[in-house]
């Protein structure tokens, strides 16, 4: 009662008399009219803009940095349509572009670090995310009931180079990085990735097929790896599925049950009176450079070697000895698309190295597993648990298809609509973050989900967070005009009997032809250009060492002459630059004064013995190949191309590129063409 | 009717002061942490002067250890690690373990810089123990010149040997500068560095030991080289100049 008196009070006071309602009325509607201008006048981005002339007012160079604001005060946009792109980030990041803020940490006054892109062309959220035409700190950077992508975490920020470009950047170790691990951990077999140029990401590891494996290892090899392939050995890539004791005793009763054999995939173990040498087995892993591939881990539990075949710790606990030698005789009747080349190894090398190998064991990995004969119910079972884990989506299974897209496809994985994922409670409601926990945990999300868990770093978890946020609409909708392809891969293969045997050798795991191979070894492109013939024919029978301090190095295959001679050819043949041509220089025969000014070059004014050696008494360098021998291994012509432009005649390589005039090119050609070596073997060391 | 007047002024003045207010999140609950253990000496196991990437995780994780008056290791100790805003710890805290070590994974700001972080603990007398670490942000500039000096210049500039890449430091009869020499590289102006890259050491009346790499990086690598050796440099590189008074 007493309130409605008062209001009827107070509406009597403002609007009682026709002149007070009117003049009441009259302020009113001034005071709306001032809300716009008021909004405008304490809005955020102004409050920003007032900051940072305060800021760069008592700066020595405050009058260029006033004028380069003053043109450009107000909301700012750079608008670029073909991208998509409407951003007004500049509004309060006013100091992006101006150099002399590099000691400003302070946001939003930063300057933006030097990237190979200005902001003009590509704009903020290109790389960074967010939402461009906000003009409010919270619009901008945080997901709203709008605009769920918030701002990219610097720590992904490579993601977004990889929207564009599709070959590995020199300056996205990360990104490059996350790649290679979707495609070696074999996150590919399961989830299917589409790039935008309609192929599909293939994965690069090459899981074992499974058909025959009761040939190579034992049932309870297969249980304990099963159980946890990680204490088999620290590097394998191979992820945990968590199955309980039950389920991987059947899965491994049904891959032994369903294993069908091949003739000469074992052999019968040589009988030695005497044991073999272990020194002698070691030295001929090392020989056979068997590391270059091979990881071991040492006793300080540090891994030592190369991740291009499996580590081989505890291998003895897995191989069967009979298995392991007619593998070791020859790898391609087991599996003839192996990495490992085909040694010739003789029968007493074959039973050393196979001997030297099986004592890698560990007493305790098997020491608990005992399992009795399977059942029928236990084998089908496991056949059950196989197809249902979708083992077969990266192993070969006999009776087993691969199954299509086992695995929620990840081709726009980086846009995912908020809406559309299950967060955990606590977790940040963002695409980058539930990635990550799915990456790191993905069994944290639901205990019955398939999702293996994989053994990685934090920065390996990183890595693929960052090459699958790359995966985005707007990497899928760039026109084709304005991104960047990655070269397509080479399937070259070389032909004839050359080419069996190089595949026989696995030439290709470790050497680069036309684009197609590893890169442990040199490219091997314009082979035939660069070296003579008898130096290649020789050191396919025995390879020597040009680079000393190289710890891998080319095995010894124990080639035939008749194969080594039909390799030599076809290099020589067949691998030759088209821009010049081999012969048209002498090796031989050069002018004593031109030879000495070479010399002089050598060593004064190129100092090239800072990284070569050519006088195993005096130089020291050991960057680059020993030129002791260069006379004979090289041809005049390669020598004297190679010292015009390195780069041209291998891309890549460290050596720099002189900028040497013809007449010093010719004489350093005509001196190293006279390092012939000694005949006898070089000094060790 | 003077209902529907109050309502429309109220809702006016609520229309005004939308456009003035900032939103805040809430701050983020810490569970609190029981020491159970106190020790009088916090030192660095591992993981310190560590050279990352801009707002990324470090490599290596940072390892503290929390030791007694007579060096043994503290179990139980609480650790806490801070550092400059956008530097993140995980975890950000902890206890230390059976062998009075804490490890944490750090990821630094978005600033190419030097991060000053701190490891703290607290004695009994709850007095705060502090050790400084401190780690380097490259940015994508520094960031390739660092991956430039791991392929050209590290073999020489180095004397860090390992068997993938043995170390040529030691063969050479002029010793080349290390990139993170101040004392000697931060004398150098731009131009000058620039030049000895461009044109080897004889450019500067130095060893032709150093060969040219003008013909070999671009203009923009060399850049980038020179971005990387001035933000590693021991004692800092404060660029010579213009002075600028404190913000």
């Amino acid at each position: 009662m007493q309130s409605s008196k008062n209001s009827s009070s107070l509406w009597q006071t403002l609007f009682g008399h026709p002149i007070r309602a009117f003049g009441v009325v009259s302020l009113l509607l001034l005071i709306l009219l001032a809300v716009a201008p008021a909004k405008n006048h304490f809005s955020e981005w102004r409050h920003y803009q007032n900051k940072y002339l305060s800021l760069i007012g008592n700066r020595s160079d405050a009058v260029t940095l006033q004028r380069h604001f003053h043109d450009h005060d107000g909301i700012q946009q750079i608008w670029l349509p073909q991208l998509g792109v409407v951003d007004r980030c500049t509004t309060c990041h006013t100091g992006l572009k101006e150099a002399t803020l590099a000691d400003v940490s302070a946001q939003p006054f930063r300057k933006h670090p030097a990237i190979p892109h200005t902001l003009d062309q590509f704009g903020c959220v290109m790389c960074h995310r967010g939402q461009g035409p906000a003009t409010t700190v919270e619009e901008a950077h945080s997901s709203t009931l709008a605009w769920e992508q918030p701002i990219l975490p610097a720590r992904y920020v490579q993601s977004s180079c990889g929207q564009c470009h599709r070959a590995p950047l020199t300056g996205t170790p990360q990104l490059n990085l996350g790649r290679n691990l979707l495609s070696r951990y074999g996150c590919v077999h399961c989830h299917t990735i589409k790039l935008p140029d309609g192929t599909a990401m293939k994965p690069t590891d090459d899981p074992p097929s499974l058909e025959h494996v009761a040939d190579k290892t034992t049932r309870e090899w297969i249980y304990a790896w099963l159980k946890d392939p990680q204490a088999y050995a620290v590097t394998a890539t191979m992820p945990n599925f968590k199955l309980s004791d039950p389920d991987a005793r059947d899965i491994s009763a049904f891959l032994i049950a369903n294993s069908t054999p091949i003739a000469g995939d074992t052999a019968p173990l040589s009988k030695n009176e005497k044991a073999p040498d272990p020194t002698a087995g070691a030295s001929l892993y090392g020989e056979s450079f068997c590391a270059s591939c091979h990881a071991v881990q040492n006793a300080a539990g540090n891994v030592v070697g190369g991740d291009v075949g499996p580590e081989l710790t505890r291998v003895g606990n897995k191989v069967k000895p009979e298995w392991l030698q007619a593998w070791l005789h020859n790898p391609r009747i087991y599996d003839p698309g192996t990495a490992m080349p085909h040694y010739r190894f003789t029968d007493p090398q074959l039973s050393l190295l196979t001997a030297f190998l099986g004592n890698k064991t560990d007493s305790d990995l098997l020491a608990n597993v005992h399992l009795d004969a399977a059942t029928p119910e236990q084998i089908a079972h496991g056949k059950l648990l196989v197809t249902d884990y979708g083992c077969a989506s990266c192993h070969e299974i006999g009776g087993i298809k691969k199954p299509d897209n086992f695995a929620p496809e990840l081709t726009r994985i980086g846009s995912k609509p908020l809406t559309q994922i299950l967060f955990l409670p606590g977790m940040t409601h963002a695409i980058p973050d539930y990635i990550a926990a799915k990456i790191r945990q993905p069994r944290s999300f639901g205990a019955a989900l398939k999702m293996p868990q994989f053994t990685l770093a934090p920065a390996q978890i990183d890595a693929l967070t960052t090459a699958l946020l790359a995966l985005t609409d707007r990497a899928q909708d760039m026109p084709r005009a304005l991104t960047v392809p990655a070269k397509p891969p080479s399937n070259y293969q070389p032909a004839g009997r050359a080419g069996q045997l190089m595949s026989d050798l696995a030439c290709f795991s470790c050497h680069a032809i036309n684009g197609r191979g590893g890169d442990m070894a040199p490219d091997l492109t314009w082979e035939g250009s660069s070296v003579q013939r008898p130096w290649l024919q020789a050191f396919l029978k025995n390879p020597g060492t040009l680079r000393p301090a190289l710890i891998r190095r080319m095995p010894r295959f124990n080639l035939s002459d008749g194969d080594a001679a039909e390799l030599a050819d076809y290099i020589m043949t067949v691998y030759q630059n088209p821009a010049f041509d081999r012969d048209s220089m002498p090796n031989s025969g050069y002018p004593p004064a031109q030879v000495e000014q070479g010399k002089q070059l050598f060593y004064s004014k190129y100092a090239c013995q800072g990284c070569h050696i050519v006088d195993t008494k005096t130089d020291k360098g050991y960057v680059g190949p020993t030129l002791t021998q260069v006379g004979s291994r090289l041809n005049a012509a390669w020598i004297y191309h190679w010292l015009k432009d390195p780069q041209a005649m291998r891309s890549g390589t460290i050596e720099p590129n002189r900028n040497m005039n013809d007449e010093d090119a010719r004489a350093l050609t005509a001196f190293l063409m006279t390092q012939k070596g000694s005949g006898k073997q070089e000094a060790k060391k | 009717m003077a209902k529907h007047w109050r309502t429309f002024f109220a809702a006016s003045l609520m229309f005004v002061c939308a456009g003035c207010t900032h939103t805040q999140g809430p701050a983020p609950a810490v569970a609190a942490l029981k020491p159970t253990g106190f020790g009088s000496v916090l030192i660095e196991s591992s993981g310190s002067k560590q050279i990352g990437p801009t707002g990324m995780v470090l490599a290596q994780p940072l390892v503290v250890q929390v030791n007694d008056e007579q060096g043994a290791a503290v179990t139980g100790a609480l650790v806490e690690f801070s550092g400059p805003a956008e530097v993140s710890f995980d975890p950000a805290s902890g206890l230390t373990d059976s062998s009075g070590q804490l490890s944490t994974n750090v990821a630094l700001g978005g600033m190419a810089a030097r991060y000053q972080l701190t490891a703290r603990t607290l004695a009994k007398t709850q007095k705060p123990i502090d050790l400084k670490i401190e780690e380097i942000a490259l940015g994508y500039q520094e960031q390739l010149g660092f991956q430039l000096d791991n392929k050209y210049c590290a073999r020489c500039h180095s004397s860090e040997s390992s068997a993938e890449r043995v170390s040529n430091y030691d063969n050479l009869a002029v010793k080349p500068h290390p990139f993170a020499e101040g004392d000697t590289l931060n004398k150098m102006t731009d131009a000058e560095l620039t030049s000895i890259i461009s044109h080897g050491g004889p450019a500067l009346n130095k060893s032709a030991l150093m060969p040219p790499y003008g013909y070999t990086l671009s203009k923009s690598e060399i850049d980038a080289l020179i971005a990387y050796i001035r933000l590693i440099s021991d004692p800092p590189y404060r660029a010579s100049g213009m002075v600028y008074a404190k913000p």
